[in-house]
């Protein structure tokens, strides 16, 4: 793994280098407005999904060629054996790598497996058939999630640290994370889960929190990575809500699943209801977390778009008003998608707690139903 | 949909959950118990020094309103002292009035019994010499009466005379 040093040192130049990025695609303008469109439209599609190299920017070079700017990531695929190589073999795309005998190409930010010249076939959708080997790479994505984890273990651990230390008494950045801490304890856990359970569910919905939170801010960095508005980081959340959910589940959740109707009626009464009731309720315990996975997934996506398309305007109306206003309008939802990040996080913990409390609820009044 | 199967990332997934997951782990034993725990202890600190304070305040209560007392006791007792002493005052100045009040009675009796029986003696003594004077004073009349003849028969006569009448 880099060392965090780089990071730091990329993080602050980054910002000049979010510019040039967009500046060369403007020297490009001599082959047409249409393609200048079609290149945004690609960098932002490209920009969405993962990558496997951390790559800052591109330089398009006389020859016309482009020259990235970045540094690869190692590569990790499981085809019939582990083969772990530099992503710097795939050039970006541009050639085919070639590991034990096998070539491998990258086509669409996934790796398939070729033929020494790289060959693609596709089927009538334009759709790559190739075989596609298991990656567990460390990609840009893996890498950011790395760097949010090793950030909160030091924030949080150093925090812990100084309450030690201090007598209870938060010092520095503490005073800041202090108050969400105890937000996230009393307005989201014990107002939704109740005093009695909520302690179980506490390190998962504030590492939660700040995860998504983090993971969000980083979004709005001109590092440009995309993590919580990848699905397969927000499935993966979900799934840890749905297995605590289900896992942590009290016998009156149960009950309250396969019997809601109590012992408001007769049995011979419920059968009929219960033929269309208990499927709905079944299919709920599936609907909820799949809505936190499309909620935040979308979001963040979303965001992502509309700030990306915004800064694409302007180098595509090169007016003296065109451009100064779709600045201003990436500026105001750049803000607006600094609120949006802290939001998603919160209705990202508050609904995994509401989920939490109907789990651990204990109700005596099953009648009520 | 179809797009969200295919961009799914099978990698990506199995990092964010093994990361995630761990995360979680190390973050709860290494941040989460002991910043909730030390956050807690110092909410029951808090409640624990302000119910401290509340009975210091009850106790503060108590001891004033003793003091109070005391002080109300005390007052009482010195006007009960000072009235007790004024009595006793009076008391005294009374008892001794009346003492010299007889005394001065006991020394009046005994200055005038003192007083009589000296007027007493000087009546005596002028009673004996009034009674030598009247005897000089006879004897010096008698004399000369008795140089003279017709005087003492006279004289004689009168004595009779008076001795008639008797």
């Amino acid at each position: 793994m880099r060392s965090t040093l780089l990071i730091k040192l990329l993080f602050v130049t980054s910002l000049f280098i979010s510019n040039t990025a967009f500046a060369s695609m403007k020297e490009s303008e001599g082959e047409g407005e249409k393609d200048l469109k079609t290149e945004i439209t690609e960098y932002i599609g490209h920009h969405l999904k993962d990558s496997h190299d951390f790559s800052l920017f591109s330089i398009k070079q006389e020859d016309g060629t482009k020259k990235h700017i970045g540094f690869p990531l190692p590569v990790i695929l499981w085809d019939n054996g582990l083969k772990v190589f530099s992503s710097s073999k795939f050039h970006h795309g541009e050639t085919v790598a070639e590991v034990d005998g096998n070539y491998y190409k990258l086509y669409h930010s996934k790796i398939y497996k070729t033929d020494a010249s790289g060959t693609i076939n596709y089927d009538e959708k334009h759709h790559a058939t190739n075989e596609k080997p298991l990656d567990l790479s460390i990609t840009k994505g893996v890498v950011m999630i790395f760097i949010v984890g090793l950030l909160m273990f030091w924030l949080f651990s150093s925090l812990a640290k100084s309450y030690a230390k201090n007598g209870s008494i938060p010092k520095g950045i503490g005073r800041f994370f202090e108050p969400i801490v105890l937000y996230i304890r009393d307005d989201i856990a014990i107002a939704n889960i109740g005093e009695k359970r909520y302690k179980k569910y506490m390190p998962f919905l504030l590492t939660v929190f700040f995860f998504i939170w983090f993971l969000n801010m980083f979004g709005l960095t001109p590092l440009g990575v995309n993590v919580t508005g990848n699905i397969a980081v927000t499935t993966a959340l979900a799934i840890v809500t749905f297995l605590l959910t289900n896992l942590t589940g009290t016998k009156d959740y149960w009950k309250h699943l396969f019997d809601p109707l109590g012992d408001s009626m007769p049995w011979y009464g419920k059968i009929p209801l219960y033929i269309i009731l208990i499927p709905i309720e079944i299919l709920g315990i599936f609907i909820k977390p799949f809505s936190l996975l499309i909620r935040l997934y979308a979001n963040m996506q979303a965001g992502h778009i509309v700030v990306m398309s915004l800064i694409g305007l302007m180098f595509i109306f090169k007016s003296w008003i065109g451009s100064p206003l779709s600045f201003g309008l990436a500026f105001a939802i750049s803000l607006i998608e600094i609120l949006v990040a802290l939001l998603q996080a919160y209705i990202f913990t508050m609904l995994s707690a509401l989920y939490f409390g109907f789990a651990s609820e204990e109700h005596d009044h099953a009648e009520a139903h | 949909m179809d797009q969200l199967i295919e961009d799914f990332s099978l990698g990506l997934f199995f990092w964010q959950s093994l990361l995630f997951i761990c995360l979680v782990l190390l973050l709860r034993k290494f941040a989460w118990k002991p910043i909730l725990n030390s956050v807690s202890e110092r909410e029951e600190g808090i409640k624990n020094a302000l119910a401290a304070a509340e009975d210091a305040k009850k106790e503060m209560q108590n001891v004033t309103a003793d003091s109070e007392k005391l002080l109300k006791e005390a007052r009482a007792e010195r006007e009960a002292m000072l009235k007790e002493a004024r009595e006793i005052k009076d008391k005294l100045i009374a008892d001794s009035k009346e003492q010299a009040k007889a005394e001065g009675d006991k020394m009046i009796k005994q200055a005038q019994a003192a007083i009589e029986s000296e007027k007493k003696a000087a009546v005596a003594d002028i009673k004996s010499q009034v009674a030598n004077l009247s005897v000089e004073i006879a004897e010096k009349v008698i004399k000369e009466q008795l140089s003279n003849k017709d005087k003492q028969l006279k004289l004689v006569e009168d004595m009779l005379g008076d001795i008639k009448l008797n």
